[in-house]
Formats: structure tokens, C-alpha cells, sequence
């Protein structure tokens, strides 16, 4: 209501959409990669089960006095992430259980942080602008739902290897502000997740869930506005960009009409290309938050927020930005050498290599990036340094010899100097691949080419 | 009847041959047949003697214990007296059950508990009620009914129970037994089915106190599998038997309740024995006991309310209609006590009451040893005296609802028994947690010095 009577006061009831800009804030959740579950021992590795409810036990199958017991490699690791995003520490912190049924969660609450979350109030930053981090919380996954048709009869089967699979959850401010911009935050977010070494983040299975928290204010407005509409469940981060832009498109057209978008859960159809409402949010769901008294409260010390910080490896924007100093490699280039720790040691040792033999590593990055010579990570310094080279390598020939061999090349194709005088400049390609096959030898192209237009247009 | 020996007697005489495992096992199963009206027993090993073999070496020596029914027992049904796990036959051991056999206990059969533990009369058990042996017109108590009725009855040597607040004092009061609630954490949950998992403390009900204190040296330690169970070190209970109660300072409390008026008189002659031992004896003021029963029942109904919710259904064959009118009213008024915008009325609140009561206590055992009260307002009721009464268990055991939200450590030891009714009162001993080898102290020092054990009296 309150957005409606501003649009109508200051602007008129119809407006077109690019009046409004979008509040969005993202909520991210991904499963930590550590060796056992986050509250029993059993394997935490749901994706290469061989079977449907292998990896299970009475705990994360919620039988009778199953009792969880806490990860504490899961906890540092969620640690680990909020310092890498500038957040800080509760030092005082515990689980508590979220109550409310679903076929797939076994003991009937989901084991979550509500009010003292492990990290808070921290900011990633994005070439589209920074998003600050409202909270990082641990919780454990639920099982996994399969419906399916057995015997001519649909039935829906519960598979509990992911049941209790460690899972962060990381919440952001309503700073997004463009589709762009949700997108960037959430593959900076994936990096880093990889970076640390802590999460898969396979999206395609579920590894990486993102939701988006999608609302439109008037241009110029501060309030948040009087609604929220959630996109659950996407899985890629086109869609979720396209997720957006949908919404964006959906909700500014109900505010133009004067009404109010519903407060729901909405799913994305990537079919449609187009979200659905799955329930209305009008009445918040109450889910008895309380502390779970099966894990006693976790304290930390400055000191061992200390030495988890002292483990946090050089994050990517350092890497790159120290890239550019050290090397003067470009940062669209560095970014993409940065997807893992093993990648960035391996880019280190060829840059550092080409450094010494005085060559430009700009271009070398720049090679390795638009795949101009084959260099994997892990490949000898040494070899993709010469590989790199090879490339630039050209032979001294006789220029005397090169004008005679252009001149035999462009008597042979009348055509072709028909079509470049024409306009199609492209041909130029044509003419210096001929030249360079018929001298046997490997002469700079842009020599070559620069001779070749000077040639065609004497004649 | 080799069955009526005590544990200590039952172990020495077994590894000193002096008696042999069939004789006992004889003079068990004619205990069994004859006491079977009892309805102590749920279910029954039916191959224990064959169990007995090669364990005369173990510390329990293959001794019959009984086990509650709330204990998980691999591929023994196992149902909590609720048909909602008819069926259940658990693929797993719980902690103190399986340490029992590892220590070479036999299991006699699941005993009878009020359903889910929910009670303290035995009568809410969906499987019938249990008698009470010293008096088959009255209820045992609960709901570790079955457990201290097996006990009374001679159908077992020594049995498990698990308290939450008085379901191993008050039964072992009601029937004459001796009831040891161990320091919250000192046993392990894992695998118990959970009633209230903030109090739940799992114990032995046996025939003297220095039975419940070998028991307990089997029962006690750390537990990987159970954040909540303590890791400190366990000391040998057995050594505080016999010791002198000199100079110890006793405090009495509850004793000026209104409704203990009519059994005051025959508990405060008790007390003379420990001033005749060297003990100082004072009356001392706690904290109002009628405090305790609201404060407990909050917190118990919201924890229940969660942890039955994993019964959805889905998994155990049976769904939740079959939950009895008992639990059924948990379930609603711990879900209302959480709920939004009443959880800060009823469940914080009832937290920081449960830190007055562990303030309080702190205060009296700056003073005193040990303190000493009924464990029962009175004696046991008659069968039927629970029907109808929804806080039945609270109102019995509101004596001992503030030691069991503070998770102190205490024991039941039979005061005096009725020569027209032959039913028992009990006296409830409670020291700061960790500590049970003062309770242990004073109440051997107790039960020796007085005629009340109908076991130490028939030698």
C-alpha cells in the first residue's frame, strides 16, 4: 500500500518500468565438502552413493535416540568462509532446531542457527559493486525426495544419503541491485567457496542452491518495499540472472497497474522462461525456533578465530590485483586463472618463469586464457613458457623473396583482390595463410599483412 | 530363591561358584511365571539362559538385568509403551545397554514405562498398566514402572531406568527400591528414545544402593556419541560404600510443603540416624518446589513436542493417531509454548527460572553436603489414579523437578514402609552435579543403619 500511494503522489498511477529498481538480496546455500556428515560419522558424499541410503545411520535416519554430534571441521570451515568475506565471529554460538514437517526430514526439525548464527555483517565485493553478507549459518541438508513410477504406481521415495549433509547457508543485505549484479555476486560467491576448498558447489546436482528475494521500489525510494517475493530452487546462475529479469518484467507491470505483487514462494520454469507461484507467504510459517538441547552451546576464543584466519590462503581479488603489480597481468585475465589454489600456484610458477626471459606476461595470460597454445594446470612452467614462445617465434627470410612470393599469390587470385578491394577485408587472412604455405616458413603476420595491403592497392 | 539375592551378593557367589547360573536362571523364570499379573515386562529374552554362556569371567558375570523399554536394543522390539513403534525392531544398541552386555549383563526382558516416559504411574503405557509388587491394588510409579516393579518383585537382579524429572526415584519410592539419577551427562542418551533431551538421564533402580552404585561404574562415561555426556573422569562409585557420613552437613528441605503434612511425621524420625552417625542436620530453605512444576512442565512439553515429531508416520509403520491421549497433550501445549509470540512467555522465561533454580542450589551446597526430602509427596496411589489427571506426574513428582532441571545427581532410598498397606516411602538425597559418590555415601550410610531395605533386612 505504502509503495502505491508513493507512485500515485509523486508520479501517476501508470508508469513504465524503468521507473523502478530492484531491491534483491540473495540467500545461498552449499554443502560442504568435509569427509563425514555434519552431525554423524557417516560418509558425506551423496552424489557418488552407490545406492539410495547407503551412507546412513541411526542419526541421520532420526530413529530413536539417534543423537547428533557436531562437525567441528564443518564449523571452522563455516568460519573459515565468513572471515574470507569480512564477517565477524560469534564467539558464543549453538544450533538450534527448526520444527516443521516434510517427508524428507527425518527427525521432524532441521538442526539450524536461528539468533546466534556462527559468522554476520560482512561484504562481498563485485565488479558490479559490493553486497553486503547479513549472515553465515550452518545447518545440516535434508533427504532427498524422488518421485517415481514403480509397478504402474506413482510413489515418492526418500533417499537419506544427504540427510545431514553439512550445509552453509549464506544470507546477503537487499543490495543487489540488477540481475547482472545477482549473478556476479553469486559466481564470486562460488569461487570463493571452491577457492577455500571447502564446497563442490555442483550446481547441477544440488550442490549450490541459490534463492533470490525479489522486490521493486520507485526510483529514488529508500524503503524497502512492503513485499517480498522468493524465488526458490534455482540452480544455475543464467537462470537465476533470467529468474530476475522475469520478475523484474512481472512484478513492475502489477505496480504499474496499481497492485501489489503477493507476497510467495516462486519457482523457476526454465522451459517458459518464466517463474510460478508454489504457496503464498502470506501467513509466515512458524517454525518454534528453540536451542537444540542435544549440543551444548560452542565457545570460541580470539585466539582460535585467529588461527583459522592464519589458515585462509590469498583470496582471488588479492591474487589478481597482485597479479597486475607484479606481473602487470591484466585482471580479466588473472580471474580466469584463479578458480582454485592449484591453479593460481601453477599460474605463479609460469608467470614467474616468463618474467625471467623478459617476456611479456600479459601476452602469455592472455594466451593461456583464449586457449592460443595448449597449457593445462599442472603443465611444466618451463614447457608452456617455450609452447608460448613457439608462437611468437618467426623466421628471418628475405624480404626480396617475400614480395616476389606475395606477387605469385596475388596473380593466382584475381578474385580474391576483387572481393578485398570490394570491401571484404577478411580476405587479407586468405592471402597471408597462402604466403606463408608457399614460403615454408613462419614470417610476422603483421608484417606480412601490412606488405600485402600495400601490394593489392599498387596494383 | 538365588533371585532375590542382591547384585554384589549375586556376583560373588556366581564367580565363587557357590551358586551356579542354571539355579539362578530356575529360580528367575519361576519368578517370572508367578509374577507375570505384574505386567512388568513387555517383552521377554526368551533365550537368556543360552545368553549366560562363557560370561562367568565378565564383571557382571552374566547377572539378569531388566531393561526399560525406551532403551534401543538390537533386533528386540523395542516401543517406548507406545504402539506408534509396535513394530519397531531397532537395527542398533543403545550406549548404556550395550556397555550393560559388554560388561556381561544378560537382559531379562524390556520393562513397562508410562508411553514415551510420559508419566508416573505406569498407567499411561499403551501396553496396560503395571502393578505395583509390595501392593497390587497401587500403581508402581513411573514411568520407570516396570523397571522398579521387576526390581521389587525379584524378576531380575538389577534393571535400567532413565529419568527426566523422578522417573527413577519416585517408582523406586513407590516400590520400595533403591533409584540412582545420575549428574545429567554422566550417561549416555544415545539411543534412548528422547522425552525431555535437556534432562534425561539414564540410571540403575536396583536393590541396595551399592547395587546401583556397581551398576553405575558401568553405565558412566563419555560417550562419542552423545555431545551432552561428559567426559569427565568416572570414579569408582563402589568406593564411597561404607564410608563414614561424619561431620557431613545435611540439609532438609521441602519438608513444610502444604500436602506433605500427613507423611512429615513419618519422615523427620528418619533423620535421627544421620545425627546418631556424626552428620549435622538442618532445616534449610529452597526454593518454593510448587516453582518447579510449571517451570518443568514448559520445558519439558517444548522439548517433547519436537522430539516426538520425528514419529511422522512415515517410518515406523504406525502413524501419529495412534499416539495416546498423554502424549497427544504434550504435543499441543509444548507447541503452543513455542510458538510465536508466546515461546518468550512460556519457554525463555521458563529458562532463566531453571538458572534460578541452579542459583538456588548453588547457595545450599555452599552450606550443605548433601540435601535430603521426600522423593514422593506421598505413598503410591491406587491403580486408576491417574486417569483424568493430566499433570498426574508433575504434582507426584514435584519434589524432584528442580533437582532434575538443575541435572543434579540423586538417589532414592527406601524411609519406611506401611505395616497395613506395605507400601514404602522414599527419601530423595540430591548433591551438586558430579558428585554422586555423596549421595551414594549417605544413602548406604542410611540404608545400613536402618530396617527400611527389605533386602539388607533379610541379609
Amino acid at each position: 500500500m505504502h509503495l502505491k500511494k508513493t507512485l500515485i503522489g509523486t508520479r501517476g498511477a501508470h508508469m513504465d518500468k524503468s521507473t523502478y529498481t530492484l531491491v534483491c538480496g540473495l540467500e545461498v546455500h552449499a554443502e560442504l565438502k568435509t569427509a563425514s556428515k555434519m552431525f554423524c560419522g557417516c560418509t558425506n558424499d551423496p552424489f557418488h552413493a552407490e545406492k539410495p541410503n547407503t551412507f546412513t545411520c541411526p542419526v541421520c535416519l532420526g530413529m530413536p535416540g539417534g543423537l547428533p554430534v557436531a562437525n567441528k571441521k564443518a564449523i571452522e570451515w563455516t568460519i573459515k568462509l565468513g572471515l574470507a568475506l569480512g564477517c565477524k565471529v560469534n564467539l558464543f554460538s549453538h544450533f538450534d532446531r527448526k520444527n516443521y514437517f516434510y517427508p524428507d526430514l527425518a527427525k521432524g526439525y532441521q538442526i539450524s542457527q536461528y539468533d546466534a548464527p556462527f559468522c554476520y555483517d560482512g561484504v562481498l565485493n563485485t565488479d558490479l559493486g559490493p553486497v553486503r553478507i547479513r549472515r553465515i549459518h550452518l545447518e545440516e541438508d535434508t533427504a532427498k525426495l524422488l518421485h517415481k513410477t514403480v509397478n504402474d504406481k506413482k510413489v515418492s521415495l526418500i533417499d537419506f544419503n544427504r540427510s545431514g549433509v553439512p550445509l552453509v547457508e549464506i544470507v546477503t543485505e537487499p543490495d543487489i541491485h540488477s540481475p547482472e549484479h545477482a549473478k556476479a555476486y553469486a559466481k564470486k560467491l562460488r569461487q570463493i567457496l571452491r577457492y577455500l576448498d571447502i564446497a563442490d558447489c555442483d550446481m547441477e546436482q544440488g550442490g549450490m542452491r541459490l534463492e533470490a528475494n525479489i522486490s521493486l521500489r520507485a526510483e529514488g525510494a529508500t524503503d524497502l518495499p512492503n513485499y517480498k517475493v522468493e524465488i526458490k530452487n534455482i540452480n544455475s546462475f543464467r537462470f537465476l540472472e533470467k529468474a530476475a529479469q522475469y520478475e523484474i518484467k512481472r512484478q513492475s507491470e502489477l505496480l504499474a497497474k496499481g497492485e501489489t505483487p503477493a507476497q510467495e514462494t516462486r519457482g523457476w520454469n526454465e522451459e517458459k522462461g518464466q517463474t510460478f507461484s508454489q504457496r503464498s507467504k502470506e501467513d509466515a510459517e512458524d517454525y518454534r525456533y528453540f536451542p537444540d538441547p542435544d549440543i551444548p552451546p560452542i565457545r570460541f576464543t580470539e585466539a582460535q578465530i585467529n588461527d583459522i584466519r592464519a589458515n585462509i590462503p590469498e583470496l582471488p581479488s588479492a591474487v589478481t590485483a597482485r597479479w597486475l603489480k607484479e606481473f602487470q597481468v591484466e585482471e580479466r585475465f588473472g580471474e580466469m586463472l584463479c578458480e582454485n589454489r592449484e591453479e593460481v600456484e601453477w599460474a605463479e610458477r609460469v608467470f614467474r618463469t616468463a618474467k625471467a626471459e623478459n617476456i611479456t606476461v600479459n601476452s602469455l595470460a592472455s594466451a593461456i586464457v583464449n586457449k592460443k597454445i595448449t597449457a593445462n594446470t599442472g603443465d611444466d612452467a618451463v614447457k608452456v613458457v617455450a609452447a608460448f614462445k613457439q608462437t611468437q617465434q618467426t623466421d628471418q627470410v628475405d624480404p626480396k623473396l617475400i614480395a616476389s612470393t606475395i606477387q605469385e599469390i596475388m596473380n593466382e587470385n584475381p578474385d580474391a583482390i576483387a572481393q578485398f578491394k570490394a570491401g571484404k577485408t577478411q580476405v587479407i587472412g586468405f592471402f597471408i595463410g597462402q604466403v606463408q604455405r608457399k614460403l615454408g616458413k613462419k614470417v610476422d603476420a603483421r608484417e606480412l599483412q601490412a606488405q600485402i595491403i600495400t601490394s593489392i592497392n599498387s596494383k | 530363591m538365588l533371585n532375590t539375592l542382591t547384585l554384589k551378593n549375586t556376583i560373588d557367589q556366581l564367580k565363587r561358584k557357590k551358586i551356579s547360573h542354571k539355579e539362578l536362571y530356575t529360580d528367575l523364570r519361576r519368578s517370572l511365571e508367578q509374577n507375570s499379573e505384574l505386567n512388568a515386562y513387555l517383552t521377554l529374552n526368551e533365550h537368556m539362559e543360552k545368553d549366560v554362556e562363557n560370561l562367568l569371567d565378565t564383571p557382571l558375570a552374566g547377572v539378569p538385568i531388566a531393561i526399560k523399554d525406551n532403551f534401543c536394543t538390537k533386533n528386540v522390539r523395542t516401543t517406548a509403551s507406545s504402539t506408534v513403534l509396535d513394530h519397531f525392531i531397532p537395527q542398533f544398541e543403545s550406549t548404556a545397554t550395550r556397555k550393560l552386555k559388554e560388561a556381561g549383563g544378560v537382559f531379562v526382558g524390556k520393562t513397562n514405562l508410562d508411553a514415551w516416559a510420559h508419566g508416573s504411574s505406569t498407567e499411561t503405557s499403551q501396553y496396560g498398566r503395571t502393578l505395583n509388587p509390595r501392593n497390587k491394588e497401587h500403581l508402581p510409579g513411573g514411568s520407570s514402572g516396570g523397571s522398579a516393579a521387576a526390581v521389587a518383585s525379584d524378576m531380575c537382579t538389577i534393571a535400567l531406568g532413565s529419568e527426566t524429572a523422578g522417573s527413577i526415584r519416585q517408582p523406586s519410592a513407590w516400590c520400595g527400591t533403591v533409584g540412582l539419577k545420575p549428574t545429567y551427562g554422566r550417561v549416555s542418551r544415545y539411543g534412548v528414545a528422547a522425552m525431555m533431551s535437556s534432562t534425561d538421564s539414564p540410571g540403575p533402580i536396583g536393590k541396595t544402593v551399592e547395587d546401583t552404585a556397581i551398576l553405575l561404574n558401568y553405565l558412566a562415561g563419555h560417550d562419542q556419541n552423545d555431545g551432552t555426556s561428559s567426559s569427565k573422569e568416572v570414579p569408582d562409585f563402589t568406593q564411597t560404600i561404607g564410608k563414614s557420613i561424619k561431620g557431613m552437613k545435611i540439609g532438609v528441605v521441602y519438608l513444610d510443603h502444604p500436602g506433605l503434612a500427613s507423611i512429615k511425621t513419618l519422615f523427620e524420625p528418619q533423620l535421627k540416624v544421620f545425627e546418631t552417625l556424626g552428620a549435622h542436620v538442618e532445616y534449610a530453605t529452597a526454593l518454593n518446589p510448587s516453582y518447579a512444576i510449571g517451570d518443568y512442565t514448559v520445558l519439558q512439553r517444548s522439548e517433547v513436542s519436537s522430539n516426538l515429531a520425528r514419529y511422522d508416520g512415515i517410518r515406523y509403520g504406525n502413524d501419529r493417531s495412534l499416539f495416546g491421549a498423554e502424549a497427544k497433550r504434550r504435543i499441543m501445549l509444548g507447541t503452543f509454548t513455542l510458538s510465536k509470540g508466546y515461546a518468550d512467555k512460556y519457554y525463555s522465561l521458563a529458562q532463566k527460572v531453571r538458572t534460578l533454580f541452579i542459583e538456588d542450589y548453588a547457595k545450599l551446597f555452599q552450606k550443605y553436603d548433601v540435601l535430603v526430602s521426600l522423593t514422593s509427596p506421598g505413598f503410591a496411589k491406587k491403580i486408576g489414579a491417574s486417569e483424568g489427571s493430566a499433570m498426574f506426574g508433575e504434582l507426584e513428582d514435584m519434589l524432584l523437578e528442580a533437582s532434575s532441571i538443575t541435572g543434579l545427581p540423586g538417589i532414592n532410598v527406601p524411609c519406611y514402609r506401611d505395616p497395613a498397606t506395605n507400601l514404602y516411602l522414599g527419601m530423595n538425597i540430591i548433591a551438586p552435579m558430579w558428585q554422586e559418590e555423596k549421595v551414594i555415601t549417605v544413602g548406604d550410610a542410611f540404608e545400613k543403619n536402618t530396617d527400611w531395605n527389605s533386602w539388607s533386612t533379610h541379609g
